[in-house]
């Protein structure tokens, strides 16, 4: 195969090519923005990686398939987005709860009972990655729990019973339509909810963490977690708020991931979660500003390194990239905390 | 509230036990209480043995494992039918199709007595990692689809395919796109491992000038938005892709959703229904998947792509048991010396271990489904 030489040509030679990688990577970096939500709420809260949130993710895109079986069954159609809009909005509402559901499950499981005996921050991140692993496998052997209870003959078409670690897809493939193009990116309908739903999304929580009386004792737990304690703020409310908040928008993440994408599988959870973290980290973790404006980057990044230096490089290019705001910036390119958010 | 905390904890170390318990069973689904081995004092004293298939039967690829134990099931029903007093059993291993496993299942392969010849691995970058392996334990070996060259290139008498390798495929892929499809600027991509490497390889070497550009992506990338735009920045009007039916589908679905309108091809990595569900009917239209095995016989009792092979690759090891063979060596030879009609086509090897003849096929996506009846022959 031919070597592929160093192309700044692909990128800059342009205005199409240049707008066209531009606005692809905008769509998924509003996606990885949405997940890095979870990572940094937690972690302005309780200064910890919540690494399990990539399975709360995953949970979510299985949720959003689910949903279209139970509603559409499995003959496997295309659909316009507004043909498949009613069953969207249902399965939107289904990857939010599930979502939610699994994130308040880890709170209850893996971090509360560590966090009341005080054990370190580092346990706690072992915690979280043992959780995360055990999410991911308990989806790829669903067949198998099916089994057990003798339902996976009548499951059999969301179990998928003998290639439950295999891809699952969502049976209505939504079918985007071009509204206009930018560069040589033709925009669909599909690109632009998945675009402003993630900005309205990033600023609803970002006002609610401001103005409402939630989001103050959010803020003054961040700030400073006794003192909110002896001005009567319920930490442990606090914190399950938190991972509600998280696990909330993820499933809305996940949702507009399965309308882009159409299918998921149960370690789909793993690469999107490394990229989410590190646009978390890229905004400034625990900056909710910060994660929009760090998946934003990165998607960018990504998709500009894809065409100079070729696809096989773009995860050298964002992490490069990383590195390089890191040394410039420590804090990350908002480094802000949540606690210093003013209302 | 202790008590309340205490039974969660309860409950949480029982799913993980569970969840360990069942994780446990995945690697040896296979029958593996050999029957008191055989009976008469004349028959083989591999009876009661077992073959053994190492391959993914979960993970990124396995519903192609999936078929490929199907077929040797099959094999093995019908042969224990037969000869009831003299029953081969199957054991599974299940490596994910990943090269880093491999080896150790290799290793407790070569290391179990019962095992007397290996139906496998599955795909190239397994048996590269293993068949140094399987070589010095002298197992016999006769994969149904790792298709990469360099794998018959190392010297290793023991390992066999009933498969064509990828210089036919990607010659017969470059040949069909440049000729039959009329395509002048085809994009090449591939995802980095051995297999889509060789095949992806080989077509961009056939195409030579033809070749309007080439990209690489990574196993489980979702986000193709940067290749298409690279694609439709090249102008070309046909991409080929090296790689497996997920990350094939997901590719055809970004193109067409970018609003390419060229011919999209792939190798056998990509020929199974899950290439449609993933790329969806629409996008998936019009798809061209090669493979270089002709569709199994309407009467054949496995479904699904490599059943035919390793429904054939299986019946060699039996030829051999009902032939006298009894050790690895023996065993060995009559593969080399094997010349017959199985399913999947004529079946002889050459003194590498490659079949001497094999065809090419080209299945299409057409409303809706892949249509694994009507293929074309391409080579």
């Amino acid at each position: 195969m031919k070597e592929r030489p160093l192309d700044f040509g692909a990128l800059f030679g342009s205005f199409d090519n240049f707008m066209s990688y531009t606005a692809g990577g905008l769509v998924f970096g509003a996606i990885y923005a949405l997940i890095a939500l979870g990572y940094t709420m937690v972690y302005g809260v309780l200064q910890l990686i919540n690494f399990a949130h990539s399975e709360v993710f995953m949970y979510g895109t299985f949720a959003v398939a689910w949903t279209f079986v139970f509603l559409h069954g499995t003959g496997r159609v295309n659909q316009s987005l507004g043909e498949a809009l009613p069953v969207l909005l249902a399965a939107l509402v289904a990857a939010m709860i599930v979502s939610a559901a699994i994130a308040l499950l880890l709170e209850r499981l893996a971090y509360r009972p560590l966090i009341k005996k005080g054990a370190p921050k580092l346990i706690a991140l072992i915690s979280a990655i043992g959780a995360s692993f055990a999410l991911a496998e308990a989806m790829g052997l669903r067949d198998r729990f099916a089994s057990w209870v003798g339902l996976d003959d009548n499951l059999k078409n969301y179990v998928v019973p003998g290639k439950a670690r295999d891809v699952y897809s969502n049976p209505v493939s939504i079918q985007p339509k071009g509204l206009f193009d930018i560069g040589g990116y033709s925009v669909t309908d599909v690109d632009l909810v998945v675009l402003f739903a993630a900005l309205a999304m990033m600023v609803a929580l970002d006002q609610f963490v401001r103005r409402t009386r939630f989001g103050r004792a959010i803020r003054a737990t961040a700030q400073d977690p006794e003192s909110a304690a002896l001005m009567g703020v319920n930490s442990t409310r606090v914190v399950q708020l938190t991972f509600l908040i998280g696990g909330l928008m993820a499933g809305a993440a996940a949702t507009l991931y399965m309308m882009k994408i159409g299918s998921t599988r149960q370690n789909a959870g793993f690469i999107l979660g490394v990229k989410a973290f590190t646009a978390a980290v890229m905004g400034g973790i625990g900056n909710l500003r910060g994660a929009l404006l760090g998946g934003l980057v990165l998607g960018v990044m990504e998709n500009w390194g894809s065409a100079v230096f070729g696809s096989e490089w773009k995860d050298v290019v964002a992490f490069v990239l990383l590195v390089l705001i890191l040394l410039v910036r420590p804090s990350g390119l908002l480094g802000e905390s949540l606690g210093k958010a003013r209302a | 509230m202790i008590r309340s905390s205490k039974r969660w904890q309860a409950l949480a170390l029982t799913a993980v036990a569970g969840l360990a318990l069942s994780a446990c069973g995945t690697t040896d689904d296979g029958g593996s209480d050999s029957s008191g081995g055989g009976g008469d004092a004349g028959a083989s004293p591999l009876c009661g043995k077992s073959l053994a298939f190492l391959g993914a039967l979960t993970g990124d690829a396995g519903a192609l494992g999936q078929n490929m134990v199907g077929g040797i099931q099959l094999a093995l029903d019908e042969y224990n039918k037969d000869n009831a007093d003299c029953k081969i059993e199957l054991k599974t291993f299940d490596s994910q199709g990943s090269p880093d496993t491999a080896p150790g299942l290799a290793t407790q392969i070569v290391n179990d007595d019962d095992i007397f010849g290996l139906v496998g691995p599955g795909f190239s970058g397994e048996s590269l990692a293993t068949g140094k392996t399987f070589f010095e334990a002298g197992l016999p070996s006769i994969s149904p689809s790792a298709t990469n060259v360099t794998i018959t290139d190392q010297g290793w008498t023991t390992w066999h395919r009933v498969i064509g390798n990828d210089d036919a495929q990607g010659t017969a892929d470059a040949t069909y796109l440049t000729e039959k499809a009329g395509a002048s600027k085809v994009y090449v991509v591939d995802d980095g491992q051995d297999y889509s490497k060789g095949l992806a390889g080989k077509v961009s070497e056939v195409l030579g000038d033809a070749q309007a550009g080439s990209d690489q992506i990574s196993v489980g990338q979702t986000d193709m938005s940067a290749v298409v735009t690279s694609v439709k920045a090249a102008d070309a009007d046909a991409v080929f892709y090296g790689g497996y039916y997920t990350e094939a589908g997901l590719l055809a679905k970004a193109l067409r959703q970018g609003g390419w309108k060229g011919t999209f091809m792939s190798g056998d990595g990509s020929e199974d229904p899950a290439f449609v569900e993933v790329a969806g009917p629409a996008a998936a239209e019009g798809a061209v998947l090669s493979a270089p095995a002709a569709p199994a016989p309407s009467d054949f009792g496995a479904t699904g792509l490599y059943a035919t092979q390793a429904y054939d690759a299986t019946n060699i090891f039996l030829a051999a048991l009902e032939d006298g063979a009894e050790t690895g060596e023996e065993i060995n030879t009559f593969i080399g010396s094997y010349n017959e009609d199985g399913v999947s086509g004529p079946i002889s090897f050459d003194d590498k271990g490659d079949i001497e003849s094999s065809s090419i096929y080209a299945y299409f996506v057409k409303d809706g489904e892949l249509d694994l009846e009507n293929p074309e022959q391409i080579q």
